[in-house]
């Protein structure tokens, strides 16, 4: 296959620039997007074909957040992302090498648990965890976005298998230089597991940041505690017209995603493709 | 080979705990491996406190909740089955949002599966792969809710797909949203572009993990196009296919944000999905006990539909050992 790749023939040639065209058609919703919010008001359909208005008005990226508080929506998504991977992370990471590398009594079992409860869907959950979220006088605020969701057992599955994979003659060494177990997870696991770790930290980063239906049902005040989602919709919905604002605020949320699938584009193909972790 | 998550856990991996442990203790015991016992349980408690406290507690109490009338406000009262019993024979929405739901998925399926394998074979043959596989990809993990606002701009009667239908075609297009004829297939569409890359890079591990000596004995034996793909590289693939197919199925009997944003259901009931059934009965109308069945419902369709599938795979996946 790798020789294919480097000679070009006609029908590769003619098969990439299908491609190419394939791609591009792909992508142009996206690029229409981007293009509508630089349109000014009023010409988003006045001529569909054309990727400019009469110029391009980049003042619509401002006008975004004087019409809603959209810093607000990108700090709360940010702030719930960020501690929200943090404890997921922590979590997880903990007691994955608790199942991996420790010997205990009930491992086997308390493991088959945390497997079983992959298998339960999110809808199954919001109705019981908004009943828990009232009990904790927890409805409308950040804990209540950020905390539900941070201990599935995905995270540890996924960094279980990591850390069996990881020689057992280094925790041995590290043992008998006197390291104790936190130490040992510390100093020696965590910083070769950085690769399982980072794949995880973005899925549940991107996780995050994208969920809809637990916002919209837990989150009364969107103003003040609106993720971008959530606070996308209902701007969206005040000014479906204003088709130009709505583009605008769109391709601003989609920046973070972007920037993080370029960094780490590498990673989370490998990612995905060994372990079908679920970004959706 | 690309196998699901939990078929990776009963193959021991080398060098780890699944190794006698006696051995790898030196026959020591008491005060290390007592320590260890604590360690462990220290290092556990944050994961089985929040699974206790945010899963295997809500689902109990979804359980319980389903039985009761339990409104967001006022009195709760034993029913029995009775939710159950309202959701499938008196609820007019519920079934029919089973059946959008049915349609979503036979739609959405094939084509997600097809397309993404298609395009995963295309893009193998170029030396850039990569790149191609991160721009399918950009949709597949930007918010939802961003996607189908785009796509809800795209679909305006004067937007830019109906000008180009009317434009290439001659045909006036219907108001794709608005129609009951044409709402369904406009999601469907929409989520294909959403969801094609991510099953592609799945796709195209696998393809990169094709034996290559079996393929060059293949082609030897003079095995071309059609029939190579056919005979020798679907049957190779034919557990990612599994994979993809079983995990699809899980997340289209979920599909909620894109026919939010697109329709909220309509036109009239047209595109309402047993989530968005769940999501309206039980913080639209505030009859929590209702929407708990109703996702337990949803459940047990889900349960039903992956294990006719797993009882199926057996006549079509092949396992290298």
């Amino acid at each position: 296959m790798s020789t294919d790749k480097i000679r070009w023939t006609p029908r590769s040639v003619v098969s990439h620039v299908l491609l190419a065209a394939v791609t591009l058609l792909f992508l142009a919703p996206v690029v229409y997007a981007v293009a509508t919010a630089l349109k000014p008001p009023g010409e988003t359909f006045a001529d569909p074909t054309a990727l400019t208005g009469s110029h391009l008005r980049w003042q619509n990226f401002a006008d975004v957040f004087d019409y809603l508080p959209f810093q607000r929506f990108i700090l709360n998504g940010l702030l719930v992302a960020v501690i929200g991977t943090l404890v997921v992370l922590t979590a997880s990471s903990l007691g994955a090498y608790a199942f991996a590398r420790l010997k205990w009594r009930g491992r086997d079992g308390l493991f088959l648990v945390f497997l079983a409860t992959l298998m339960v869907p999110q809808e199954v959950l919001v109705v019981p965890m908004f009943i828990l979220m009232q009990e904790f006088g927890w409805v409308n605020s950040y804990q209540a976005l950020i905390f539900p969701w941070a201990f599935t057992a995905f995270g540890t599955f996924l960094l279980r298998q990591f850390f069996r994979g990881i020689p057992y003659e280094l925790q041995e060494a590290a043992t008998l230089d006197g390291c104790s177990p936190l130490r040992t997870f510390r100093s020696v696991m965590l910083p070769i597991a950085r690769p399982a770790l980072s794949v995880l930290a973005v899925f549940t980063f991107i996780g995050y940041w994208n969920s809809f239906l637990w916002p919209l049902i837990i989150v009364n005040d969107v103003s003040a505690l609106g993720t971008v989602p959530l606070g996308l919709e209902l701007f969206f919905g005040q000014n479906g017209n204003q088709w130009h604002l709505v583009m605008a605020a769109s391709v601003i949320s989609l920046v973070p995603t972007l920037l993080l699938l370029i960094a780490l584009q590498k990673h989370l193909v490998k990612g995905i493709a060994a372990t079908g972790l679920a970004g959706r | 080979m690309v196998t699901p998550p939990i078929e990776q856990s009963t193959r021991p991996a080398p060098g780890s705990a699944a190794r006698p442990s006696r051995v790898r203790d030196g026959g020591r015991r008491g005060g290390p491996r007592r320590r260890e016992r604590w360690y462990a349980y220290g290092f556990l408690s944050p994961g089985v406190v929040g699974l206790t406290v945010f899963t295997l507690f809500p689902v109990a109490m979804a359980v319980v909740m389903s039985l009761y009338h339990w409104p967001i406000f006022g009195e709760r009262s034993f029913l029995g089955l009775g939710n159950f019993r309202y959701l499938l024979l008196e609820d007019p929405g519920f079934l029919v949002s089973v059946r959008n739901t049915f349609v979503f998925t036979a739609l959405f399926l094939p084509l997600n599966v097809v397309l993404s394998l298609a395009l995963a074979f295309w893009i193998s043959n170029s030396r850039w792969q990569q790149l191609f596989r991160v721009l399918f990809f950009i949709p597949a993990i930007t918010p939802m809710v961003v996607n189908a606002v785009i796509w809800k701009m795209l679909y305006q009667p004067q937007g830019v797909i109906a000008h180009y239908l009317d434009s290439w075609f001659g045909i006036t297009a219907p108001n794709f949203l608005a129609d009951s004829g044409t709402a369904m297939i406009s999601v469907v569409v929409m989520s294909v572009w959403q969801g094609i890359g991510y099953n592609l890079v799945v796709f195209s591990a696998a393809i990169d993990q094709l034996p290559r000596s079996v393929l060059e004995a293949a082609e030897i034996d003079g095995a071309r196009g059609l029939t190579k793909f056919l005979r020798v590289q679907l049957p190779l693939m034919s557990p990612a296919v599994f994979f993809v197919t079983t995990m699809t199925m899980i997340t289209s009997m979920q599909v909620f944000t894109q026919t939010y944003i697109l329709t909220r259901g309509g036109p009239g009931d047209s595109t309402v999905t047993m989530v968005q059934n769940v999501y309206e009965n039980g913080f639209v109308s505030r009859d929590l006990g209702v929407a708990a069945a109703g996702a337990w419902l949803l459940f047990a369709v889900i349960l039903l539909i992956t294990a006719v599938q797993f009882l199926g795979q057996k006549r079509w996946v092949h396992y290298e050992h």
